[in-house]
């Protein structure tokens, strides 16, 4: 059982790294992905360790909010590419004081 | 017709408020209107008085309101006057020589001009003065009080462009909010203590308060008395207030505002009689401004101030009277009349040989002048002779009577009165001497020449009236006239008869002309002052005015500058550098705290990684704990 | 566990490679790698079900959509080498490292109870245990997905959307306003007229000549013009020509002629 969840720690924590050092807001976004499968793995785990299935029902449900969420993203990387000519996260920092 | 007594007081300020709102247009007949608003009052005063002679005693006091002027809850306050035999004699007095002295100051101020302005100050100090004389409520008495301030300031400093007269305008003021501490606190603890602030009810219910009470009510109003009245320790703005022109002086620093704080002190008779201590105070306040005043009289050679110092002494009289209590009090304004008709009349004279002297007030650059100047020579003898006492004369009737009164009281009082009546027959020789006898000492550019009628007609009756003041106390009218305002005194019984009395002070004068003669009058007087250090010690102080502004100087000024410049430097270093101290340590964490908002999401999402990371420290710490 | 240990070094080294990969192609091919390993994982784990949403939708449909949008930006388009943020990386990589590890060694720590499995709850099959939760128990919050999937749709319609502010023009609409033009203010319908040509000249800043020999300013471009470096172009050509043609012949017959 602790494979399976030290697995899915090694692969978020890689994620999450990647989210930190990537510029491309694309791959950023496939980190983010993998990060969220990364959950699902210790979810289905989980639920095989207690016998039940709601942990398959949660995963289910991140893997929609998943779909919905990239699809979002996606497009919000389309447009600010048509206005900045660019995919790096950092030519977005309007914010800066 | 008593109703309409606020006229007394309207017709003048609306003169003033006239005279200064109008504009150049009425330059040319400013002054004519002015003095006409000041005879107008005049004549309605005779009226009224008049009026008030033929009503029985009981009635002779008689009061108005005109409005309410504050009602809140339990404080209450009229806007009320009373016209009875104290405040009609003070009507008669102000409004009377104030229009002699309007008249005169239509030929003094001739060729100033702002002579329009000035005019419209005396109409204003007029109104004022008789407000104050009017209220019938100390509050309303305070009005008037600070408005005769106000009218001081103004006309002290009426030549502003000399430094020396704004100086002397503002130290005026400044001594006399001195006092009015001292009237603005006496008027609150009425209110704390006798829920009003009526004169008649204040003076009616002093008896029962307490002697506490009544003494500390007292001294504040003696306070407040002093401040107005020159009087020791807030004397030294009376001789610097000289700066103002010759009239203002004559009106206000020597016939009437000056004499406010003696009308404070005889309406407020109740006050005092109930507290010995008080009245007690006054006394020795009057005694020894009588004494340091006649002292500056004697040194100084300025024409003016030596007037002012006796002006001081004088007013010591009145004071002293004042404080002798119940028998005292018809004295004082006896003295304060005739010492307003006198001094008035003297101080008028010196204008118009200041006038004829190209304005110069240093009495050893005149001598001989009685030729030139007949018709104030003669002036300036009758009030000279009514001032030392001359018998028949005003002075004579009227200090006499504080003296005799003063040994009724206690010997070593009247002692020091009758010292003070031959110093003061002594320094008004001197003056006399050094003004119109002698030699010539007048400067090469002097002309001098009698000044116009405009001018001598006022000296002309104000020295009618110095000879012939006395009147008034003839059958004791002015004792039996002012007994229902300011109760009946207790009479004395001396141990030598009345008429030794007045032949031991006729005495003691006649010694002090003598002295003042033999020494100034047969010797030549040196045209320039001599030196301070060529003078004996006596002279020394007196020209220093006793060391007054030292004093002040030294015990209050000093003390206080340095107070101020610690609060200021504590204000500056102190509270300013922690508030902007504060705001700048605010300012610098800023700076420091916004160089992490790049505004890059990644450095954002790095602090909260680095967030989850230490939680997760924590919580593993939590738990192996 | 065979099909775990075989799997899991490929997880992690694809995984790595979503770290380094230059390319953004590159990372996408590796997260598939991930994702279909993923599958895998949950069909060994008692997940039929999930293992075919995995397939279908990450594999199939998340995928695709990144492949999409890179194709949009540019599959060529790579980030630069240098890092923006100083210390960036070496904060992400220890705050990550002290994360990745912490975590390890505490999961490494615990003991967990014995596996259950889902013999019991897969009685009638894996999809039928999930139905009877989705529709039952989780009923509310599978009909709040619904709504999140179409509002994510409008919004993606939403934010690819170009509004036209104007309207197209045609080359009809174009033809009829130049002759429009023509007939307005007069400007000639046709292109400009070339400039000059002259044998000596760079002749774009020699104008044309009309027939009767005056030149013609538009033949310029309006820059020259307002250069003011426009040559006239035939005053004084004939002069430098002959004179130019004299120091030949003075030249050929002090040299050449020397030698013949």
């Amino acid at each position: 059982m602790n494979e399976y969840i030290t697995l899915s720690l090694i692969l978020f924590t890689i994620g999450a790294v990647g989210v930190l050092v990537r510029r491309n807001a694309i791959v950023v976004f496939m980190c983010i992905e993998l990060m969220l499968n990364a959950t699902n793995l210790a979810f289905v785990s989980f639920s095989r360790q207690h016998g039940n299935l709601d942990g398959q029902v949660a995963a289910f449900f991140v893997m929609v909010v998943a779909a919905a969420e990239v699809v979002v993203g996606l497009s919000i990387i389309v447009s600010i590419y048509r206005t900045r000519r660019s995919t790096s996260v950092d030519d977005a920092s309007l914010l800066k004081s | 017709m008593f109703d309409l007594q606020w006229l007394l007081i309207a017709i003048p300020l609306a003169s003033g408020a006239l005279l200064l709102i109008w504009g150049k247009e009425a330059d040319r007949f400013g002054h004519l209107i002015g003095t006409a608003a000041s005879a107008a009052s005049f004549l309605f005063g005779v009226v009224l008085f008049a009026a008030l002679l033929g009503k029985d005693a009981e009635a002779r006091s008689q009061s108005t309101s005109l409005f309410t002027w504050i009602d809140t809850g339990t404080f209450h306050v009229e806007m009320g006057f009373t016209f009875d035999q104290l405040s009609g004699l003070f009507v008669l007095l102000i409004t009377g020589v104030g229009t002699l002295i309007h008249v005169y100051s239509i030929g003094y101020m001739e060729h100033d001009p702002r002579r329009r302005r000035f005019f419209a100050y005396l109409n204003i100090f007029v109104a004022a003065m008789v407000t104050l004389v009017l209220a019938s409520d100390y509050l309303v008495l305070f009005l008037g009080w600070e408005g005769v301030g106000l009218a001081s300031y103004l006309l002290i400093g009426f030549w502003q462009h000399k430094p020396s007269a704004a100086a002397a305008a503002k130290k005026a003021f400044v001594v006399n909010r001195v006092g009015d501490i001292g009237m603005a606190l006496a008027i609150m603890l009425m209110f704390a203590q006798f829920g009003t602030s009526a004169i008649h009810a204040v003076n009616a219910a002093a008896p029962g308060a307490g002697d506490g009470v009544a003494t500390a009510l007292g001294l504040l109003l003696l306070l407040g008395a002093c401040g107005k009245s020159a009087q020791v320790p807030l004397q030294s703005w009376l001789l610097d207030a000289m700066e103002g022109p010759t009239p203002v002086s004559a009106l206000i620093h020597a016939a009437t505002m000056v004499t406010a704080g003696v009308y404070l002190v005889v309406r407020s008779g109740g006050v005092f009689d109930s507290s010995e201590a008080a009245r007690t105070a006054v006394m020795i306040v009057g005694l020894v401004t009588l004494l340091a005043g006649a002292w500056i009289g004697c040194a100084k050679d300025d024409i003016k101030k030596a007037l002012a110092g006796s002006t001081m002494s004088q007013i010591g009289y009145m004071m002293l009277a004042a404080g002798l209590g119940p028998a005292g009090y018809p004295f004082a304004i006896f003295h304060l009349i005739t010492h307003g008709f006198f001094k008035a009349n003297m101080f008028l004279g010196a204008g118009s040989v200041m006038h004829g002297m190209n304005d110069d007030v240093d009495m050893r650059h005149y001598g001989a002048l009685r030729k030139a100047m007949p018709i104030t020579f003669a002036t300036f003898a009758l009030g000279y002779l009514a001032i030392i006492g001359f018998p028949g004369f005003s002075g004579f009737w009227s200090k006499d009577k504080i003296i005799e009164t003063a040994f009724g009281e206690n010997l070593w009082v009247g002692l020091g009165a009758l010292l003070g009546a031959g110093v003061t027959a002594f320094y008004m020789t001197r003056l006399m001497m050094m003004t119109f006898f002698g030699d010539k000492r007048w400067k090469d550019d002097v002309h001098p020449h009698e000044s116009p009628k405009v001018m001598t007609y006022p000296l002309i009756a104000l020295g009618a009236l110095s000879l012939l003041g006395g009147l008034l106390l003839v059958g004791d009218w002015i004792v039996e006239w002012l007994e229902p305002v300011v109760g009946e005194g207790e009479h004395h019984e001396l141990a030598i008869p009345a008429i030794a009395l007045t032949g031991i002070i006729t005495l003691v004068a006649a010694s002090g002309v003598a002295l003042g003669y033999f020494t100034y009058g047969t010797k030549p007087i040196a045209a320039e002052t001599p030196a301070d250090s060529s003078v004996s010690v006596f002279t020394r102080a007196g020209r220093h005015e006793l060391y007054g502004n030292q004093i002040n100087d030294a015990v209050v000024v000093r003390p206080t500058t340095h107070l101020t410049r610690f609060l200021v430097w504590l204000d500056g270093k102190g509270i300013d550098g922690f508030v902007t101290g504060l705001a700048d340590r605010l300012g610098e964490t800023s700076q420091f705290l916004r160089k992490p908002q790049t505004g890059f999401v990644r450095s954002y999402a790095l602090t909260m990684f680095g967030g989850v990371a230490i939680l997760v420290l924590c919580l593993l710490a939590v738990t192996l704990a | 566990m065979t099909t775990f240990w075989l799997l899991a070094p490929i997880m992690v080294i694809a995984a790595l490679g979503l770290l380094f990969a230059r390319k953004a192609v590159h990372a996408a091919l590796a997260l598939a790698v991930v994702m279909i390993s993923l599958a895998i994982l949950y069909a060994a784990q008692g997940a039929p079900f999930l293992f075919a949403v995995q397939i279908i939708v990450y594999t199939g449909a998340i995928m695709m959509l990144f492949l999409f949008v890179l194709m949009l930006v540019g599959v060529e388009s790579s980030e630069a080498v240098r890092e923006t943020i100083s210390g960036q990386r070496l904060f992400a990589t220890v705050i990550g490292l002290v994360f990745g590890i912490t975590l390890v060694l505490a999961v490494g720590q615990t003991v967990t109870g014995v596996v259950v499995g889902l013999g019991a709850a897969n009685e009638n099959g894996n999809p039928y245990g999930l139905a009877e939760l989705l529709f039952g128990k989780y009923v509310l919050a599978f009909e709040f997905t619904s709504a999140l999937l179409i509002t994510a749709a409008l919004g993606a319609m939403v934010l690819a959307h170009k509004e036209r502010l104007t309207p197209r023009h045609t080359q009809a609409d174009l033809a009829a306003r130049r002759m429009r033009e023509y007939a307005e203010t007069g400007r000639h319908p046709g292109p400009a007229p070339t400039p000059g040509v002259f044998a000596r000249h760079n002749a774009v800043d020699t104008p044309a000549l009309l027939p009767d020999g005056t030149p013609l300013e538009e033949s310029i471009s309006p820059s020259i013009v307002e250069r003011g470096q426009v040559r006239s172009g035939f005053d004084d050509d004939i002069d430098t020509v002959v004179d130019q043609l004299a120091t030949d012949e003075q030249r050929d017959s002090d040299g050449f002629g020397g030698e013949k």
